[in-house]
């Protein structure tokens, strides 16, 4: 009978071992390898000794300009793409849900760049914003629309070539914001809208007063969705400018892979990774804490 | 009646309005299937042509061909396939145990999946890029599986357990009577009632693989094994100016997942709210 029950128990286990294999190997210990690099000078060749530096490399960070940088630049890519995405998937979205024919269609046309590769669609907006007189974006503004008395190496500077890494972030997540909001705004009861009309409101109104504080937990948990996304932000960074020039264009995981497979200075690199883990984290724990209600409220998307 | 063509007006302006930003969001596909059927003298021509003026379709032969692309694009297909098929295999078995049993570690292994479900991808790259120098993976395609397998079994089983919870329990508990075990109770029910979920996963850790850049980048140094995405960026940075080729390339590339989205639409927009958790 013991052993039978000692069996039972077991089951569950081996359900899990497959997977919790996988995830042993291949992230649990990383991560507590990671962790251990961190505190070191970690050398890769074998038989050179690592020395122990504890929390140098974290204290490193709070003085290095290029980390800071860095980081600077994160934040204002996560600042300006996530506001792009919202506002233009928020009024898309509004558009699209009182349209009676075409949903479909439009949904899948603002969707297309959402599932297409990033490195595809990095390389196509690095040639868009080719710096020759025939790069697509200046025979658009100097040529066709006359903003630009003359072309722009857009991606030799820093400044401009943001203006294309960040209209990438923008234009890669806008149907993705639209397809969620969009979800949201047809689960809405119809009820509020029809009451609200017979009493006098207004489109304008009903949008301000009833629609975008209905659409207000989606809107929230979209936000923070697109931020945890957006301070991970790589393969655009690192195909179209290379993090250059001269570091100027770098973002944390660019920096941070920098670091380690071109400087081989895995210890700060990786106290980067924990850094930029952590404020992952920190994120994440504000979208878990409103997730519930808004599941509870609007059965969740 | 007034209000009648108020409401036509409206659909009317909002519909154009709409189409306008459509146009501008594919735009740079048109122009990137544009070039990709131009010589590599019209690539920077002025004014750009949007209708290629000599089209040929020369590129596409020399990326299928003398630039191996035919191969990267199998490879992708070999890596997403047993990637989608292992990672739906193991992530519904552990959403079963989650969902049905209770043991005694049930909580922490949990919020081990959970804890890895958050954690950014490529924050352990160093170390799994040790791990795969110890066990000789480097420029394999089975580095690739291996730890995409591992990265994608949390979101997918984290998914799949809501999903599974969801499913009454009362046909299970009629299987049990009749003697099912455990196996057949999950390779007979719950599976079977499953498929949306599964198909939901199966897409997103398939298009995960298909697209995935930067650990294959990091492991595969030989031109002879290499993925899309790799073959692609590294392509680019060799031959700088030839985008007719690179956009020949990225085409094949894309194709069959745009087709993929088009054919299995529903599955997309159930996915995206859960897949989004990594960004």
């Amino acid at each position: 009978m013991r052993t039978k029950n000692f069996q039972k128990q077991l089951v569950p286990y081996l359900f899990l071992l497959p997977g919790m294999i996988f995830l042993s190997v291949w992230l649990v210990y990383p991560m507590i390898q990671a962790m251990n690099i961190s505190l070191h000078d970690w050398e890769i060749m074998p038989g050179r000794t690592s020395p122990f530096v504890g929390l140098a490399h974290y204290l490193q960070a709070s003085t290095d300009p290029l980390f800071w940088s860095a980081l600077r630049n994160t934040a204002f890519y996560a600042l300006v793409t996530v506001f792009g995405q919202l506002t233009l998937g928020v009024s898309i979205a509004l558009m699209v849900d009182r349209l009676i024919r075409g949903q479909v269609i439009f949904r899948v046309l603002y969707y297309l760049p959402v599932v297409t590769s990033w490195v595809v669609v990095s390389l196509l907006f690095k040639y868009l914003f080719n710096s020759s007189p025939a790069g697509f974006i200046n025979y658009l503004f100097v040529d066709v629309f006359h903003i630009l008395s003359s072309p722009v190496p857009w991606l030799n500077e820093a400044n401009t070539a943001w203006v294309a890494i960040y209209s990438l972030g923008i234009w890669k997540g806008v149907g993705w914001t639209m397809v969620i909001i969009l979800a949201a705004l047809q689960l809405l009861p119809e009820e509020c809208f029809s009451a609200a009309s017979i009493d006098g409101a207004n489109d304008f109104q009903s949008l301000i007063f009833i629609k975008l504080p209905l659409l207000l937990p989606t809107i929230i948990l979209v936000f923070i969705m697109l931020t945890i996304g957006a301070v991970q932000a790589y393969i655009q960074v690192a195909l179209i400018t290379g993090g250059g020039p001269l570091h100027r264009t770098d973002v944390i995981l660019s920096y941070m892979y920098y670091l380690a497979f071109n400087d081989l200075d895995y210890g700060y690199s990786s106290s980067l990774s924990f850094i930029l883990a952590a404020i992952v984290f920190v994120i994440s724990q504000a979208q878990l804490r409103l997730q519930r209600p808004i599941e509870m409220t609007a059965g969740g998307n | 009646m007034n209000r009648k063509i108020m409401e036509r007006a409206r659909q009317i302006g909002y519909t154009l309005l709409l189409a306008l930003g459509a146009f501008i969001t594919i735009f740079p596909f048109i122009y990137m299937i544009s070039t990709s059927l131009k010589g590599p003298l019209f690539v920077f021509e002025l004014p750009p042509q949007i209708i290629p003026k000599q089209p040929t379709i020369q590129n596409f032969i020399n990326a299928w061909t003398s630039n191996r692309f035919g191969d990267y694009f199998f490879n992708s297909l070999k890596v997403t396939l047993i990637t989608t098929i292992l990672v739906v295999w193991f992530a519904s078995m552990m959403a079963y145990a989650f969902a049905r049993f209770n043991f005694f570690l049930k909580k922490p292994l949990f919020y081990l999946v959970m804890f890895f479900m958050m954690m950014p991808a490529m924050t352990l790259i160093v170390p799994q890029f040790i791990l795969a120098i110890k066990l000789k993976v480097i420029d394999h395609l089975s580095g690739l599986v291996l730890l995409y397998i591992a990265q994608n079994i949390p979101l997918a089983t984290f998914l799949l357990r809501g999903f599974i919870e969801q499913v009454p329990v009362e046909i299970e508990e009629a299987a049990k009577i009749d003697g099912a075990s455990a196996w057949d109770i999950y390779w007979r029910i719950i599976l079977p009632l499953s498929l949306p979920a599964l198909a939901t996963s199966a897409i997103f850790v398939s298009l995960g693989a298909w697209d995935e850049y930067v650990w294959a980048m990091t492991i595969l140094n030989n031109p002879e094994v290499r993925t899309l995405p790799v073959a692609i960026a590294a392509f680019q940075g060799t031959h700088n100016s030839d985008w007719g080729l690179i956009f020949a390339a990225s085409l094949t590339a894309i194709t069959p997942i745009i087709l993929l989205f088009i054919v299995f639409q529903k599955f997309f927009v159930k996915g995206i709210s859960a897949g989004a958790v990594k960004g």
